[in-house]
């Protein structure tokens, strides 16, 4: 069975292509564009991993992840990306219970192979 | 004992003992004798005592002459040099003495006379000497002060009391950029009222303790103003020969500015990257799906072009915006600074023969003042001569600068064709290497917001490239110290404030010299001071005697009600001039704030006082200090004069009036009449305020002019 993963992000230009690299991989993909919309998703959809911006209306990738990890989704891979590349930032989203970090502008390549790695971990 | 006593002493001293001689004589003659001899004896000495008497008197009279003349000789004549040589030592040091009299005498005169010769020359030497280290340290500190005034940072130098001794232009105009620190510079005045007292004490410790000691004696330190300014402080302790801090050196920087362009330069950097990373990562995520999959659809791939598209637009759009933004910003960084073209243009001439082994002329029209980076423009000139002597194969070049409107046309001139645009383009967008950042000839000159093309005059037969630059605008804050009276003493500083405590105006034992006084006038709507307003204050400061000009306090108030006909005769100022000045409630605080911790100094100013205290109730500005009356002191001091107007002591002392009836001009005569009268006062023995003020008290004028206003 294909692994599942949501994409959420409020750009639909970079929704477009990760919901396309996505999909050429095999995986079943929906998207979110908010931060209540990604909560909710997540307890519909219960994908594999999500690829999480943190730049979000009204809450962003941060209180998103934090949220999941304490509704006991400890499980799920959750996968940040976002526009600020400062460290201090990195290591809040991993604290925050991010499984990886990865900022824009990325290499789709990479991003594929992330992906691949996590969902290979979960087996 | 004086001369007169001892004269008689010796002479009946003597008298007596060549009585007692011819006593004795006649005794021991008698009892020699037989009985008839000693009765012949005895006659003889009866019949003849006459004239033994007579001769008694002559041989007295023979003996006082003779000890009179010795005295005359050997007594008076030394004391005489005893006073003449007082004289010589107290008084006069040319004086010399008569030598005369008998030989050792004059011999004593002239050995006096050697020695106040010498004594003479040894204190024309010492004063002279004096008088050269005192004119040599006035030197000194009038070149400091020219130096201080020319420095563009702001300085303060301060006692270990706080009392500022000097301070710039710079200083006056940063403070005075800010009301809650306007008008509290001045000489005397205490930096704590500008600023934080812990704040410099605890500057102070830290440069004691020499926390910093590598080197730096200056502490760094910020602060803000009540105002909201920011300043960043460099202080430094002023040591004596102890070693000990007996002042201290302030350089303040207004980084108002400079923050919020650090800050919005901070912003835009954010948005140009953080910003920014959103967009590259839609190009390139389209872009790089479809590479990876180049078998996807028309219409997939149509919308993935559409975004590549779209956010490439955004970015450019965000690009140019900050760069706009910051065209401002990189101006400001780049340091332009003022300079006379005839300098510039014997820069780039001394370059051209120096460094690049060419041949130059120059000519500079009339004076330009330019805002350049020198050292980059003159390298961009170079830099285009070299071209030309290399590639065109120009032998020599003239340089020359003239105004053209707004801007100054520098010219790079030669003998021969016009250079192709096209060529000069070229040259301009090479770096202009050596050491530091590689920027072109064209940043240079975008910099510095200028043009650059070629010329020719065919007519002629010459050709240049011509560098538009834009023209200086006069600063007005630009200090011009050849505006001061170059023969009055500067009065931004007086280092005798080193030495001078506090005076305390409160004190009437404290001697005037100590006081620091604000002398002021007003000027009035009219006569009464129930009914009529203020509508002028001027005042100026004295400080350890001297009338400090820059020092002034000089406003127009709004009266809000017309001014009187005949007062406005006097003062000239009409309702239209002063409508929309502020109003007194606004104006009373500052002057209190101007005039603290001194002694207030007016003519008549009773009147002026009543005014004051009228508005008392309503500002809740109350003038505590003392207060001292030239029209009383002129009564002190000249009791038989029935005229004590300004102008008459004026005329009387020898000031020279200008600027009368405006009300700093009258505060600032008033001033000048009242150090005349302080030393007066001094010569008459009133040195304190509480003499002065007593004195003043006691006139026949005191006792009017309190009843006048009182009333």
């Amino acid at each position: 069975m294909a692994s599942k993963v949501l994409i959420v992000d409020d750009e639909p230009n970079i929704v477009l292509s990760l919901e396309f690299i996505m999909n050429q991989r095999g995986y079943e993909t929906r998207v979110a564009r908010d931060g209540e919309e990604a909560l909710a998703e997540v307890e519909r959809f219960r994908p594999d991993l999500v690829l999480l911006d943190v730049m979000l209306p009204r809450r962003d990738g941060f209180d998103v992840c934090q949220s999941l990890r304490a509704e006991g989704w400890s499980e799920l891979k959750i996968l940040m990306l976002t526009a600020r590349g400062r460290d201090v930032e990195i290591e809040k989203g991993l604290a925050l219970g991010a499984d990886g970090y990865v900022t824009k502008p990325f290499a789709t390549g990479e991003l594929v192979k992330r992906v691949a790695e996590m969902l290979e971990d979960v087996g | 004992m004086s001369s007169r006593v001892g004269f008689a002493l010796v002479v009946a001293v003597l008298f007596v003992y060549v009585l007692i001689a011819l006593v004795v004589l006649a005794v021991a003659v008698s009892s020699d004798l037989g009985p008839v001899e000693r009765d012949v004896f005895e006659r003889v000495l009866r019949r003849e005592a006459s004239l033994a008497i007579f001769v008694g008197l002559l041989f007295l009279l023979g003996l006082a002459s003779l000890v009179s003349l010795f005295f005359r000789r050997y007594v008076v004549a030394p004391r005489r040099l005893a006073h003449e040589a007082q004289l010589i030592v107290a008084a006069n040091p040319r004086h010399r003495v008569e030598p005369n009299g008998p030989a050792e005498i004059r011999m004593l005169a002239e050995a006096l006379n050697e020695l106040a010769g010498r004594a003479q020359l040894a204190q024309e030497t010492v004063r002279e000497q004096v008088a050269a280290a005192r004119a040599d340290l006035e030197q000194e500190r009038n070149r400091l002060a020219a130096l201080m005034a020319e420095l563009s940072l702001a300085v303060l130098v301060c006692n270990a009391d706080g009392r500022i001794l000097l301070y710039n232009v710079a200083a006056r105009d940063l403070l005075n950029r800010d009301g809650s620190t306007s008008g509290l510079l001045g000489l005397g005045r205490s930096i704590f009222a500008i600023l934080d007292r812990g704040l410099v004490a605890h500057a102070l410790d830290r440069v004691g303790s020499g926390e910093n000691a590598a080197g730096t004696p200056a502490v760094r330190l910020a602060a803000s103003t009540g105002g909201g300014r920011l300043l960043r402080i460099a202080m430094a302790p002023v040591r004596d020969r102890e070693g000990e801090a007996s002042g201290f050196v302030l350089i303040l920087e207004d980084i108002t500015e400079t923050a919020e362009t650090d800050a919005r330069r901070d912003a835009l950097l954010r948005s140009l990257t953080e910003d920014s990373r959103a967009g590259v990562a839609n190009i390139r995520a389209a872009a790089e799906s479809m590479l990876d999959y180049p078998k996807m659809g028309a219409e997939k791939r149509q919308r993935f072009t559409a975004i590549i598209g779209q956010e490439a637009q955004a970015l450019s759009e965000r690009m140019e915006g900050a760069l706009r933004e910051s065209a401002a910003y990189l101006t400001d960084q780049w340091s332009l600074s003022e300079m006379l073209g005839s300098d510039l243009l014997a820069a780039a001439r001394t370059s051209l023969e120096r460094d690049a082994g060419l041949r130059a002329g120059a000519r500079a029209g009339e004076e330009l003042w330019l805002k350049v980076d020198s050292y980059a423009l003159v390298r961009t000139v170079r830099r285009l001569a070299e071209r030309l002597h290399a590639e065109v194969g120009i032998p020599g070049f003239m340089l020359d600068l003239a105004e053209a409107g707004r801007y100054a046309r520098l010219d790079l001139g030669w003998e021969g064709e016009v250079l192709a645009e096209e060529t000069l383009r070229a040259w301009l967008d090479e770096p202009l290497g050596g050491g530091g950042k590689a920027y072109t000839a064209r940043e240079v000159v975008d910099r510095h917001g200028g043009e650059v093309f070629p010329q020719a005059d065919a007519g002629a037969g010459t050709a240049c490239v011509r560098l538009l630059l834009p023209l200086s605008v006069p600063d007005a804050a630009r200090p011009r110290p050849s505006s001061a009276p170059a023969s009055s003493r500067p009065e931004f500083y007086d280092f005798d404030l080193f030495r001078v405590g506090e005076g305390d105006p409160e004190r009437d034992e404290t001697a005037l010299e100590d006081l620091v006084f604000t002398v002021f006038d007003t000027e009035t709507t009219g006569l009464s001071p129930s009914d009529d307003e203020i509508i002028a204050i001027g005042a100026v400061r004295i400080v350890n005697g001297r009338l400090l000009r820059q020092e002034t306090f000089d406003r127009l108030v709004d009266p809000g009600r017309s001014v009187d006909p005949a007062s406005m005769a006097v003062h000239g100022l009409s309702s239209e001039m002063l409508a929309g000045q502020p109003a007194i409630d606004d104006v009373l605080p500052l002057f209190a704030r101007f005039a603290q911790e001194t002694v207030l100094v007016g003519h008549n100013v009773a009147f002026d006082l009543r005014f004051l205290e009228l508005k008392e109730a309503r500002t809740g500005v109350r003038f505590t200090q003392p207060v001292l009356d030239t029209l009383l002191l002129s009564a002190v001091l000249h009791p038989d004069e029935e005229d004590h107007s300004l102008e008459a002591m004026a005329t009387r002392m020898d000031v020279s009036m200008v600027g009368r009836h405006t009300a700093l001009g009258d505060a600032i005569l008033t001033g000048e009449i009242f150090l005349r009268q302080c030393s007066l006062l001094a010569a008459r023995g009133l040195r304190t305020l509480g003499d002065v003020r007593e004195a003043a008290r006691h006139t026949y004028l005191a006792r009017v002019s309190d009843s006048l206003y009182t009333s």
